[in-house]
C-alpha cells in the first residue's frame, strides 16, 4: 500500500512542478536577518561606517561591527546605507484608493462633530498605493480623517499586515480643523466676508462643542449615568489626556488663535499643516508646541511671499526652536515625503535635521521612540537599505523591512515597468 | 488732403515702430559653468558668450568687452526648462461650450500679471505651453510663451517663432462635460474619435468647397456665391495641412491608439500625447508614428483613467524612443520640473543627459521650436539656467533665470514680492493653502459637485 501511495506521488511529481499558475508570488516574510557591513545612519547614534544590523523577531537584536551571522539570512549591504522607515505625518494612504470617485473615499464623514469617526476601522490593508509607498522606505504614515471641525480620530500605521490591528503603530489623535480664515484652494471663490463669517460660525460651534465636552466629562468623572453619546465619548478621552488633538491650522492669525484656543483649554494638542507657521515661529516655540507641516512642495500661501515660502517654512520653524515633523498630506503620492524632506532640507533646514523630521522627530512627537524612529537595538526592526541617500532622486531603495518583516521590492507600478519596458508582441505581431 | 496725408503717414510710422517692436534681448558673458548643454554632454569649466539674445561662442577663456560677467565658477549652467503643458499666465482655460472649439485662441486671453510666470522663473523654467483645457475633444488653441516677466504686454510674452498647436483631449473629461454633463456626444470614447473624425470630414468638405469655390471664380464670367467662412473648420483644415501641432490630453492606452489609427488615416503626423499615463502600453506605437509623449513624472489615482499608471512611465516611453518631455500642468509642480524629472531616475535609471533631455531639447522637440532653443548651442537663443548645485539632486537650488540673454530671476537680487500690480479692491491678501494643482478642467468645476470641498481632490 505504501509503495503504492509513494508510485502515485512519483507520478503527481511533475504535475507539481507545471501547476496551473506561472511564477510565484513573493509575500513578505519575517525572519532573523544579518544585513551586513553598511553604512548605518542610526539617526540618535550618529552614522556608522561598516556596521552590521541583526534582525529577529520583529525587532533590531543588535547593531555593530563583527556581528556573528549564525543562523540569520545575510544580506550584503556593502556601499549600501540603512535608515530607520520614514514616517509621513499626515496622509490619506489607505483612506481613499481613487480620489475622484466618491465610492472610494473613506476619509470625510457627514457631520462637523464626528470624533469617535475612526480612520483605523477604514484602513484597506490591500490598497495598490501601499506597495507603492513602502518600497520607497516610507513605512510609517499618519491616516488623517478630513472634512469638519472633528472629522474623526487619525490613526498611525506601519505599511505592512493584513488587517488594520496588524498595522497599527501606536498613535491615535482627534483631529480639529481649526477655524480658518484662509482659502482652502486657488479655486475657492468665497467673498471675504464669507469666510469671515464661516469661520466666526465655525468658532462659535467648536467653543459651544468644547463647552459640551467639558460637562460631558465632568460628569463622567462624577460617574453620572450618562446617555449614549460617542462623539463626547471620544472628546473626553482628549480632556481625559488620553488623546492628543491634532489641530490643522495654516494661515498665521489663525495659528495665534489656535494656541490661544489650546492654552485656555489646556489640552495636549499637536498643530498641524501650519504652512504660515514661518510668520509666527517664536510664538509655536514659546508655546511648545509640536508641529506637523507639509508638504514642502506647494506654492506660497500669498502672492506677495517669496517664491520659496513653503520650500523654507520647516527650516525656520525648527531655527526658532520648533520640534518640526513633515507631512506629504497627499495619498498614492505619500512616495514623494522624502524629497519634500530633502527641499526642506536645501531650504535651510539642513540634512540631518530634516531627516529627524522624519523619523525620530515624528516618533517622539507621536510617542513611541522607544520603539521606532531611529536604529538602535532593542527598537522595531522597521528600516530600509538604499543605494545612497533617500532624499535623492537617483538613490535606489533596496530593501525594507517594516516590524522585522522584509517586504518585497515590487508593486503595480514595478510590475507594469517588467511587463512593459520591452512589450511582446512590439510594434509588428511577428 | 495734405493734412490727411500726414496723419496717414504717421500713422503708417507708428504703425512700423509697433510691428518691429522688440522684447529684450541681452548680452552677457558666464564664465567658468559646469554646462550641461544637453545635446553635446557636459564641459567642464566653460564659458559662454550671449550677444543679443543669442548664444554667441561656447569655450574656455572666452573674452568679450562690455558686457556682463556673470562667475559660475563652482555652479551648474543648463539651457531654459521648458514645459510643454501649462496654462500659467492663463485668464481662461475652457470654453466648454462644443465638442469642438478650435477658433478659440490662448493667446487671446494671456494675463501677464501672474505671478506664476516669475515663480516658474524661480524654478527655471523659461517657456511654457500655455493650453486650453481638456475639456473638449478637440479645444482651443496654444500660445508658446516666453517667460518676459515685467511686460504688461501680453503680447511680449508669446513666442512669435513658434508653430501654432492645438489641444485635443480624450476620455473621461470631454466625456464627463459633454455626455454626462451636457446630454451630447461624446459619452464614451468611441463618441470622441466619432466628434474627432467628424471634425476632420467636415473639414475637408470646408476645404474642397473653397477650392471648388475658387477654380470657379477663374472661369471668365463667372460669380460664383463663396463658401460661409468658418474660423473653427478653417483651424481643422490648417491641422489637416500639417500646420498645426496637435498636443492630445489623454490617458489610456486604447484611446490614445485609437487617435493615432485616425491621424495616420488623414496623413497627421504632427500629434503630441499629453499625460498619456498609460503610454507605456503602446510606446512602440508612439515612437513610430508620433511626436513623442508628455507625461507626468509620477502623477496617479486622482481618476479611475489613471488607476493603472506606473511611476517607470517616462522611463519606458524613452528605452523605446518615443520623444518624451516632463510636463507639469500645474502653477506649483512648474516651479520644479527639474526635481520631477529626476524621479524617472529613481523610477527606471535614466541617465543625466536622457533626463535632462525631458525637460529641455524634448519638450522643445515637440513644441517646434527645437532648433531655437533647448539645448546650449551655438546660434540658439539664450534661455539659460545657472543652478547651484546639479539640477537634478533633490539640493539644486535655481540661482539666476535668463531669456534671451535677460536675467528675470536672480536669487540674490529679488526682493520677496515680486507682484507686477496689487489689486485695488484687495483689503486683506487672501491666503490660498493650496494651488488647485490639475487645471485641466479650470472653469468647467461646476461639473464635479464635491470639488473646492477638499484639499485633495483633483480634476485633471
Amino acid at each position: 500500500m505504501k509503495k503504492l501511495i509513494y508510485a502515485f506521488l512519483l507520478v503527481c511529481l511533475p504535475l507539481l512542478g507545471h501547476a496551473q499558475f506561472d511564477g510565484e508570488f513573493i509575500k513578505p516574510r519575517s525572519g532573523k536577518f544579518l544585513l551586513q557591513n553598511a553604512t548605518v545612519v542610526t539617526v540618535t547614534k550618529g552614522t556608522l561606517a561598516n556596521t552590521s544590523v541583526l534582525i529577529d523577531g520583529g525587532k533590531i537584536v543588535s547593531v555593530g561591527q563583527n556581528i556573528p551571522a549564525g543562523d540569520a539570512e545575510v544580506i550584503d549591504c556593502s556601499d549600501h546605507f540603512i535608515y530607520p522607515g520614514m514616517f509621513d505625518g499626515g496622509s490619506r494612504l489607505g483612506l481613499v484608493e481613487v480620489n475622484s470617485l466618491a465610492e472610494t473615499q473613506d476619509y470625510a464623514e457627514i457631520g462637523q462633530v464626528t470624533p469617535n469617526m475612526q480612520a483605523l476601522v477604514a484602513i484597506n490593508p490591500n490598497s495598490v498605493a501601499i506597495p507603492v509607498t513602502r518600497v520607497s522606505g516610507v513605512t510609517t504614515t499618519l491616516a488623517m480623517p478630513s472634512g469638519g471641525i472633528f472629522p474623526g480620530t487619525a490613526a498611525l500605521i506601519n505599511l505592512n499586515g493584513y488587517t488594520p490591528d496588524q498595522m497599527y503603530a501606536g498613535f491615535k489623535g482627534v483631529v480639529l480643523n481649526f477655524p480658518s480664515s484662509a482659502r482652502r484652494s486657488t479655486w475657492d471663490r468665497r467673498s471675504d466676508e464669507d469666510i469671515k463669517r464661516e469661520a466666526d460660525e465655525a468658532q462659535k460651534t467648536l467653543n459651544e462643542i468644547w463647552g459640551r465636552a467639558e460637562t460631558y466629562y465632568q460628569l463622567q468623572q462624577a460617574n453620572a449615568e450618562l446617555q449614549y453619546y460617542p462623539e463626547m465619548e471620544q472628546l473626553a478621552k482628549v480632556l481625559a489626556g488620553e488623546l492628543p488633538l491634532l489641530v490643522e491650522v495654516n494661515a498665521a492669525t489663525d495659528i495665534l488663535s489656535a494656541i490661544d484656543w489650546i492654552k485656555s483649554k489646556n489640552v495636549n494638542a499637536i498643530l498641524t499643516g501650519v504652512a504660515e507657521g514661518w510668520r509666527v515661529a517664536d510664538k509655536i516655540a514659546e508655546a511648545n508646541l509640536p508641529v506637523i507641516t507639509g508638504p514642502m512642495l506647494s506654492i506660497p500661501t500669498r502672492q506677495s511671499d517669496r517664491y520659496d515660502a513653503a520650500y523654507t517654512n520647516p527650516g525656520k520653524m525648527a531655527k526658532a526652536g520648533v520640534k518640526v515633523v513633515i507631512r506629504s498630506n497627499d495619498a498614492e503620492n505619500t512616495r514623494n515625503l522624502p524629497f519634500n524632506a530633502g527641499f526642506a532640507a536645501a531650504y535651510g533646514m539642513g540634512k540631518e535635521e530634516a531627516l529627524k523630521a522624519i523619523t525620530i522627530n515624528a516618533a517622539e512627537v507621536f510617542g513611541i521612540a522607544d520603539k521606532m524612529g531611529s536604529i538602535e537595538a532593542g527598537k522595531d526592526a522597521t528600516l530600509f537599505v538604499a543605494t545612497g541617500d533617500p532624499f535623492e532622486t537617483k538613490s535606489q531603495i533596496r530593501h525594507v523591512f517594516i516590524d522585522g518583516f522584509r517586504v518585497p521590492m515590487s508593486n503595480r507600478h514595478i510590475k507594469l515597468y517588467q511587463e512593459f519596458l520591452e512589450r511582446s508582441p512590439g510594434l509588428e505581431k511577428n | 488732403m495734405k493734412k490727411i496725408n500726414l496723419i496717414l503717414i504717421c500713422f503708417l510710422i507708428l504703425g512700423g515702430m509697433i510691428a518691429n517692436a522688440q522684447t529684450p534681448k541681452g548680452s552677457l558673458l558666464i564664465k567658468n559653468a559646469t554646462v550641461l548643454t544637453v545635446t553635446n554632454g557636459t564641459l567642464e569649466e566653460t564659458d559662454v558668450l550671449v550677444e543679443n539674445g543669442i548664444i554667441k561662442k561656447i569655450g574656455k577663456n572666452l573674452n568679450a568687452a562690455n558686457v556682463e560677467v556673470i562667475d559660475a565658477t563652482g555652479k551648474y549652467l543648463m539651457p531654459g526648462i521648458i514645459d510643454a503643458h501649462s496654462h500659467v499666465a492663463l485668464d481662461a482655460v475652457n470654453e466648454a461650450t462644443a465638442p469642438i472649439t478650435s477658433e478659440v485662441k490662448m493667446a487671446d486671453v494671456v494675463n501677464p500679471y501672474d505671478i506664476g510666470l516669475y515663480r516658474a522663473l524661480a524654478g527655471g523654467v523659461t517657456i511654457s505651453h500655455a493650453m486650453h483645457g481638456s475639456a473638449n475633444a478637440i479645444g482651443g488653441q496654444n500660445i508658446t510663451l516666453k517667460h518676459r516677466y515685467g511686460s504688461y504686454n501680453p503680447e511680449d510674452l508669446y513666442m512669435k517663432e513658434a508653430p501654432r498647436t492645438i489641444k485635443f483631449a480624450l476620455g473621461e473629461n470631454p466625456t464627463r462635460v459633454h455626455g454626462r454633463g451636457n446630454g451630447i456626444q461624446p459619452r464614451t470614447r468611441m463618441g470622441v474619435d466619432a466628434v474627432i473624425r467628424n471634425g476632420f470630414n467636415e473639414a475637408l468638405q470646408y476645404k474642397k468647397a473653397w477650392a471648388d469655390y475658387e477654380a470657379a471664380s477663374k472661369q471668365r464670367g463667372a460669380n460664383p456665391v463663396p463658401p460661409k467662412y468658418d474660423s473653427r473648420l478653417e483651424t481643422l483644415v490648417d491641422i489637416l495641412d500639417g500646420n498645426i501641432i496637435i498636443h492630445c490630453h489623454s490617458y489610456r492606452a486604447d484611446e490614445i491608439y485609437a487617435l493615432i489609427n485616425t491621424c495616420r488615416e488623414f496623413g497627421i503626423d504632427n500629434i503630441v500625447f499629453s499625460h498619456v499615463n498609460e503610454g507605456f502600453k503602446v510606446a512602440p506605437e508612439l515612437a513610430q508614428y508620433t511626436m513623442g509623449a508628455s507625461v507626468f513624472a509620477d502623477w496617479w489615482a486622482y481618476k479611475f483613467e489613471v488607476y493603472y499608471s506606473t511611476a517607470y512611465n517616462a522611463a519606458i516611453l524613452m528605452e523605446n524612443g518615443v520623444i518624451t518631455s516632463i510636463n507639469s500642468d500645474s502653477g506649483e509642480l512648474i516651479r520644479h520640473l527639474y526635481h520631477e524629472a529626476g524621479k524617472a531616475q529613481r523610477y527606471g535609471e535614466l541617465d543625466d543627459e536622457q533626463t535632462l533631455a525631458l525637460i529641455t531639447i524634448n519638450p522643445a522637440k515637440q513644441l517646434g521650436i527645437a532648433d531655437k532653443v533647448g539645448s546650449i548651442e551655438e546660434g540658439k537663443q539664450a534661455d539659460l539656467v545657472i543652478f547651484e548645485g546639479h539640477p537634478l539632486s533633490v539640493y539644486a537650488i535655481p540661482q539666476m533665470t535668463f531669456v534671451d540673454g535677460v536675467k528675470y530671476f536672480d536669487i540674490n537680487e529679488d526682493p520677496d514680492d515680486m507682484r507686477l500690480k496689487v489689486s485695488a479692491s484687495e483689503a486683506l491678501e487672501p491666503i490660498f493653502l493650496k494651488e488647485h494643482e490639475h487645471r485641466c478642467m479650470h472653469g468647467v468645476d461646476f461639473f464635479f459637485t464635491n470639488f473646492g470641498r477638499s484639499l485633495f481632490n483633483h480634476s485633471h
